[in-house]
Order: structure tokens, then C-alpha cells, then sequence
């Protein structure tokens, strides 16, 4: 295998080089003097059209001295990363902007593969900007890209079925006990597969419960008390008639079609479930309500995961400044807006939550502006992509959770992940 | 062969002549393969070198200049770890079960295409359908239809079963997948194997009343031993090196990832050069150690050496 693989890999680098030459070629072409420069944003592949319209407006604007040229990725997370990361090791001059996930910016800045943001162009980037969306730019102290969405969970639930929305996991899971004593649909909705989704729902637990999964410096995990509650209360949920029974395989989606479904009372996910139950369930929407993400300890408000797009500038791009002045363009206040409405994705900008076009279709976004402002941040570390793995393999499947042992074994795994010692599952 | 071999001449000229063609002969030879040699290693030995090379070193693609010598200790934290031997069970097992399966289904479609008398060209199509379907593609209609809500196949079974999600029923459907997907190769090489069996000696165990199955035992298969063993060779180097139906199928969750998926893992998505790399050179030795026993010990004949054995 590794002779052919290997074999196979070579003469894809080649394959990718020859690409890469070949778009340089072409990048030179089209920026020749007099033309407008060609620069390639590279982000989530987006069905609605407001990226593509974003681009459009933006080359518009420009007034003849750029191009933005919308490069789709690939429609996973995992297969986003690995395109970017490939391209930026091999120095890749055809990147200009590059549509980073909210976990990737730290990686990307230590590599030395996305260029500072600095002066007046940081505080565009920054201004009105929400604070966690910021945070999750930062490395070290330095901005290394403007925060394009934004994005965060909330409660949902039906209010024929759940007269008071839970303010706590407990009151949540007792709910549903109850509900199911009286034989009525009453299952809880997250997302409990191997991925991901596992780690926010994890981090959202154990910051809500006053921790963090790594030390301040992120040099070590943090976990403790607060992360052996967390992972009580996964086990507990896991284990509760709440459950669903493909908890364990659970991503947002199916989430959202359990709901829809109508086994479900109560729902953690993003706020892209409400348009979906408008359209495909006009009966149950009329009872879908929302609340703040419960508590995991009473009194103390839960502090959700952030989730998100940052836009980054490549190190290797041959028109930096201009990319800069796009990148802002780009998450303007009006593309934002263009963003949210069409592809339904929560803004980075404050004002934006006031605004009448938004709040007419989102009547929740002063929810999720609130649960954004007192948002928390996954781990901030260049190796974050092997934490995550050890924390999604350590705690998959919940049901099987045994809280205090769990949790130290998973101390060991994020120790070995954050030196990138040993294998990944 | 020679052309050397006018009958006029002394013999001793004649000795001498033949060894002085033989060896222009050997030189032509050898110039004629050279290009074929130098591009093979061109694309397999520099390639394997550099993953032997890549894996003595600790190397992270995002820091290319933190790399260093680290002597054989990637191979200790491959070899120490449960997911190496985790993925290398699951290889194994997907190796034995599918060649076995493959096996016995592909000597009856080879039986039955041997034997088809009318419509032979169609039987020989449909069955070599399945394996000229691009995997990837086959892979997902098998993922889309074990999948809950969208799947035919997944309508058939009790309702709130996710058959891709459970460990064994997993690694069960990708074995079916590959089973579907090779067994017309395996069925191909063994009609070639079939040719081989001369009709007389079937016939004349037939007058000595030999019935079907034991014509099969000690007949045939005994005469298509070499095409066996090299379809068996080549099925289970190809087995061993699964990927595409698992990396469609489960992504390698839930212990169903094989040592190509760690691999891959730890390669593109871990981004640890070293790491990746160790693991690439021990599944090759796993390769080079399943070709070496079929040919040493079942005496498999490397291609384009049958004659010699036969």
C-alpha cells in the first residue's frame, strides 16, 4: 500500500503542482498591467448564491483593480481543511483569501500560512465586530483574520408539549421523563456522533460549568472538576429515555429531521432548523419556540461554542494589500446581511442583530446575538485538530461515559495530542 | 531463437557465434527494457524511499523546518499503539473473509461462464458489470442505501437501525461491498485457469464415472492450481490495501478503519509526515510479507514464470 500510495500521493503533489503553475501562469495573465487583479477566495461551497454575489459586488466596487474569484471548497469540514492546508504548505501564490473554520486560524498563524492583520485594517476588522468572533482570530495576541459569520446554538423546543423551556440540564431531562410517562414524543435532540459536533457540545458543558479543556496558555488541559460535571452530564442525557436511540451517530441534520419528525420535545442546534421546520412542517413550526442554551450549574448562564468562518489573507497571495481591502469588503455590512438572509447564516456584526431586515425573518437573533456575546471559544492551539480527535474518540459513544475515569484518560490523550505524539484514530 | 544456426559452419565457430549473438541479443534485451525499468523506478522505488525516508523523522507539513531525525521511534509509536493493531484486526479480517467469499463465488461464475452455452457473451457482460463501476461510485449507491430514510436496503430492516453505525454490521457491508465489487475479477482470472484443463482428461475421469464434484476435486482444481494461487495472491495484496469502500462507507468510525485509513488519517488530516509515513512503510512489509508466503510457501508463480513451474 504505502509503495502505491505513496506512488499515488507523489503524483498528486506533481499533478497539484502542475496545477498550481499553470494558475500562476494564468494569475499573471489576467493581472498584467492595466487588467484587474485575479484574487481567489477560497471558502465553504455555499448553495444559496450569496458568496457568489459577495464576490460579485466586491469586484464591482472595486472599480476595475480586482477580480474576487469565488473558489468552492470542499462541502466537508475535514476536506476543506486538507485542500487549504496542501495548497499553503506548497506556498501556493494562486490563495489570496482563504474562508478559515473558527478552529483553524491558530494553526494557519503558527504555520506562518495567513498574513497579520494590522493598523486601520484591523480595526475595520474589528469594529462592531462581536468580541468571541474576534477571539477566535486572535493568536498569541496578533489578528490573523476578520471574522466573516458567526454562529451558536440554542434550545428548541415545542410549547405544546413543554409549557416552561428547562433553564438547566436537569430541569431539561426531567421534562422529558415526564413527558415520556405520559407516553408523548420527548426526546432531547444533540449531537452525539463521533465528530465535531461532539467537541462543542463537550466545550459548551464544561465552559458553562466554569472550565475550560486547556489551560489559558494551551500548553496542557485544563479539564477538572467542571469537565468530569460535563461529562456526567452527557452520560446522563446519553443514558436517559431523553436519548434518542442514534444518539451516538446523531450529526445536526439528523437533529433537525428528528424534530421535524415529531419524536422529539426539546432541540440543541444551529438556527438553521427554523426556516427548515417553516417549509417542511408548517403544523409543528406553529409550536417550535426558542430559549437560551440550559444551564449546567443553576443560576450560572451556559456559555455556548461559537461557531463560525474567518477570512484569512495567504502568506503567498502576490497582491496582499488588495486582499486585505476585499477580505473587508467582503464581510461589509451589506454582504453580511446578503448572507444571512439567503444562506442563513448569523452575521459577526452586532448592529446587524438590530436590523429590521434580519429580525423580521429571524425573530430569535436578539437570542442568539445574547448566547454570541457570552459565547465560549473551542481550544485555541495549533494542534487543535488532534485535541478535538482525542476528545471526540475519548467520549464516543456517551452512553458508555464514566465521568471521573473518562476525564483522565482524556487528560492523557490531550497531553499526547497537544505534543502531536503518537497516532490518531 | 538464435539465428545463429546455419548448418554449414564448423562447430566451433559455429559455439562461438551463437555465444557472440547470444550476448548481442542479451544487450538489445536489456536496452529494451531500460525505459520500462527506469520509469517503474521512477514511480515505485523513489517514491517507496522517500516514505522510509520521511518516516525516520519526526515531520508536521505545517512546520516543514522543525523537522528532525528520530530514528526509529515513529515505527515504536506506531507499533505501541492499540490503533495500529486495532486497524491491522479489522484489514486482516476484511482480507481473509472477502478473498475467501470471492473465492467460492467466483469459481462457480467461472464454472458457469465456462460452461454457458447460449447467450455466453451476455452472461460474461452482466457479470463483469459490477467491477466496471468506478468503486467510489459503487460505494456510495452502497452507502446510500444502508443509509436510514433514503436507503432501499435500509427500509428492510427493523426500523431505527443505522446498519453503517454498529462495528460488525459495518465491517459485515464492507466486505459485502468489496465481495460485489471483485468478485468478477477473481471469477476472470479463474476462467483463464479454466481454459488450462484440457477436456480430455474431464472427459476420461467422466467414462471412469468420477462424479461432478469429485471431476472438480481431483481434476480441475488441481490443474488450475496455479491460476488459484495467483488470483488468491492478487485478490489478497489487493484486499489488504482497502480503502475507498471504507473511506465512503464509515470513514474508518466505529472501528471500522483499516491500516490504508490510519494512514490516510495520520497523514492528511494529523498532517504527521512521520507518523504517516511509518505506517505506509509496515503496511508495504505486510504486502511484501503476504506476497513472499504465497509464493515461497504455496508456491504461487510469480507472473510470467508459469511455464517454468507447470
Amino acid at each position: 500500500m504505502p509503495g502505491i500510495r505513496g506512488s499515488r500521493s507523489r503524483r498528486l503533489t506533481a499533478a497539484a503542482g502542475l496545477f498550481v503553475l499553470a494558475s500562476g501562469l494564468a494569475g499573471c495573465g489576467s493581472s498584467g498591467p492595466g487588467g484587474p487583479a485575479t484574487l481567489n477566495w477560497y471558502n465553504f461551497p455555499d448553495d444559496s448564491g450569496a458568496l457568489q454575489q459577495a464576490a460579485d459586488r466586491c469586484s464591482r466596487q472595486s472599480g476595475g483593480r480586482y477580480t474576487i474569484k469565488y473558489d468552492k471548497l470542499p462541502r466537508g469540514a475535514d476536506g476543506q481543511r486538507q485542500q487549504l492546508v496542501r495548497r499553503m504548505a506548497a506556498h501556493d501564490a494562486g490563495v489570496d483569501i482563504l474562508g478559515l473554520d473558527v478552529t483553524w486560524p491558530t494553526e494557519f498563524a503558527e504555520a506562518g500560512w495567513i498574513r497579520e492583520w494590522t493598523g486601520t485594517m484591523k480595526k475595520q476588522a474589528t469594529s462592531d465586530t462581536l468580541e468571541a468572533a474576534v477571539r477566535t482570530a486572535t493568536w498569541q495576541g496578533h489578528l490573523f483574520a476578520a471574522p466573516y459569520n458567526s454562529n451558536t446554538q440554542l434550545l428548541w423546543y415545542r410549547d405544546d408539549l413543554v409549557t416552561n423551556a428547562p433553564g438547566t440540564w436537569t430541569e431539561m431531562l426531567g421534562q422529558a421523563d415526564a413527558l415520556a410517562k405520559q407516553g408523548k414524543p420527548h426526546h432531547v435532540e444533540i449531537q452525539g456522533a463521533q465528530y465535531e459536533g461532539l467537541t462543542v457540545w463537550f466545550n459548551t458543558l464544561v465552559t458553562s460549568a466554569g472550565g475550560s479543556i486547556l489551560t489559558p496558555d494551551a500548553q496542557a488541559p485544563s479539564l477538572g472538576p467542571p469537565a468530569v460535571l460535563a461529562a456526567r452530564v452527557m452520560h446522563d442525557t446519553a443514558t436517559s429515555v431523553a436519548a434518542d436511540p442514534s444518539l451516538p451517530n446523531q450529526m445536526e441534520d439528523q437533529n433537525r429531521l428528528a424534530m421535524e419528525s415529531g419524536t422529539a420535545a426539546f432541540e440543541l442546534n444551529y438556527p438553521f432548523v427554523y426556516p427548515s421546520m417553516r417549509a417542511n412542517q408548517p403544523e409543528l413550526f406553529k409550536h417550535l419556540r426558542w430559549a437560551p442554551y440550559p444551564s449546567v450549574v443553576p443560576g450560572r448562564p451556559a456559555t455556548v461554542t461559537i461557531g463560525g468562518i474567518d477570512l484569512a489573507v495567504g502568506a503567498y497571495g502576490r497582491h496582499p494589500d488588495l486582499a486585505f481591502e476585499a477580505t473587508l469588503c467582503l464581510r461589509d455590512r451589506e454582504n453580511q446581511l446578503t448572507n444571512a438572509l439567503k444562506g442563513g447564516l448569523p452575521p459577526s456584526l452586532r448592529s446587524l442583530y438590530q436590523a429590521a431586515e434580519l429580525t423580521e425573518s429571524y425573530p430569535f437573533a436578539a437570542d442568539v446575538l445574547a448566547a454570541l456575546d457570552n459565547a465560549s471559544v473551542r481550544p485555541q492551539t495549533p494542534a487543535y485538530q488532534n485535541v478535538s480527535i482525542a476528545i471526540t474518540h475519548t467520549l464516543s459513544p456517551p452512553a458508555d461515559i464514566r465521568p471521573e475515569s473518562t476525564v483522565a484518560d482524556l487528560r492523557g490523550q490531550i497531553e499526547d495530542a497537544l505534543g502531536s505524539k503518537g497516532l490518531i484514530p | 531463437m538464435t539465428p545463429a544456426t546455419s548448418l554449414g559452419d564448423p562447430a566451433g565457430k559455429k559455439t562461438a557465434k551463437l555465444f557472440e549473438g547470444a550476448r548481442q541479443e542479451r544487450r538489445l534485451g536489456l536496452l529494451l527494457c531500460a525505459p520500462a525499468a527506469i520509469v517503474m523506478l521512477a514511480v515505485t522505488a523513489y517514491p517507496i524511499a522517500y516514505a522510509i525516508h520521511l518516516s525516520l523523522q519526526r515531520y508536521d507539513l505545517r512546520f516543514p523546518q522543525q523537522a528532525h531525525w528520530v530514528g526509529l521511534s515513529n515505527y515504536v509509536a506506531v507499533l505501541s499503539s492499540p490503533f495500529w493493531w486495532q486497524a491491522l484486526w479489522v484489514t486482516v479480517l476484511i482480507t481473509l473473509v472477502s478473498v475467501a467469499i470471492e473465492l467460492v463465488l467466483g469459481m462457480a461464475l467461472a464454472l458457469v461462464m465456462h460452461r454457458a452455452v447460449f447467450g455466453r457473451g451476455t452472461v460474461r457482460t452482466a457479470v463483469l458489470i459490477p467491477y466496471g463501476i468506478v468503486t467510489v461510485v459503487a460505494a456510495y449507491s452502497w452507502q446510500y442505501a444502508w443509509t436510514p430514510g433514503v436507503g432501499y436496503l435500509a427500509a428492510l430492516l427493523p426500523q431505527g437501525s443505522a446498519p453503517l453505525t454498529d462495528q460488525w454490521q459495518a465491517i459485515g457491508l464492507i466486505i459485502l461491498a468489496e465481495v460485489w465489487k471483485t468478485t468478477p475479477f477473481m471469477a476472470l482470472l479463474l476462467l483463464a485457469g479454466l481454459a488450462l484443463v484440457p477436456e480430455e482428461t474431464v472427459r476420461a475421469a467422466m467414462v471412469d464415472g468420477a462424479t461432478f464434484w469429485q471431476r472438480l476435486r481431483l481434476v480441475v482444481l488441481p490443474l488450475m492450481k496455479p491460476a488459484i494461487l495467483v488470483a488468491l495472491l492478487f485478490r489478497t495484496l489487493d484486499a489488504f490495501r482497502v480503502f475507498d469502500d471504507i473511506y465512503v462507507l464509515t470513514g474508518g468510525s466505529n472501528g471500522t478503519g483499516s491500516v490504508s485509513i490510519l494512514g490516510y488519517d495520520n497523514l492528511f488530516t494529523a498532517l504527521n509526515l512521520g507518523i504517516g509515513s511509518a505506517i505506509s512503510v509496515l503496511t508495504f512489509l505486510c504486502v511484501a510479507v503476504i506476497a513472499f508466503v504465497f509464493i515461497k510457501v504455496f508456491g504461487a508463480a510469480a507472473p510470467g514464470g508459469e511455464p517454468e513451474r507447470r
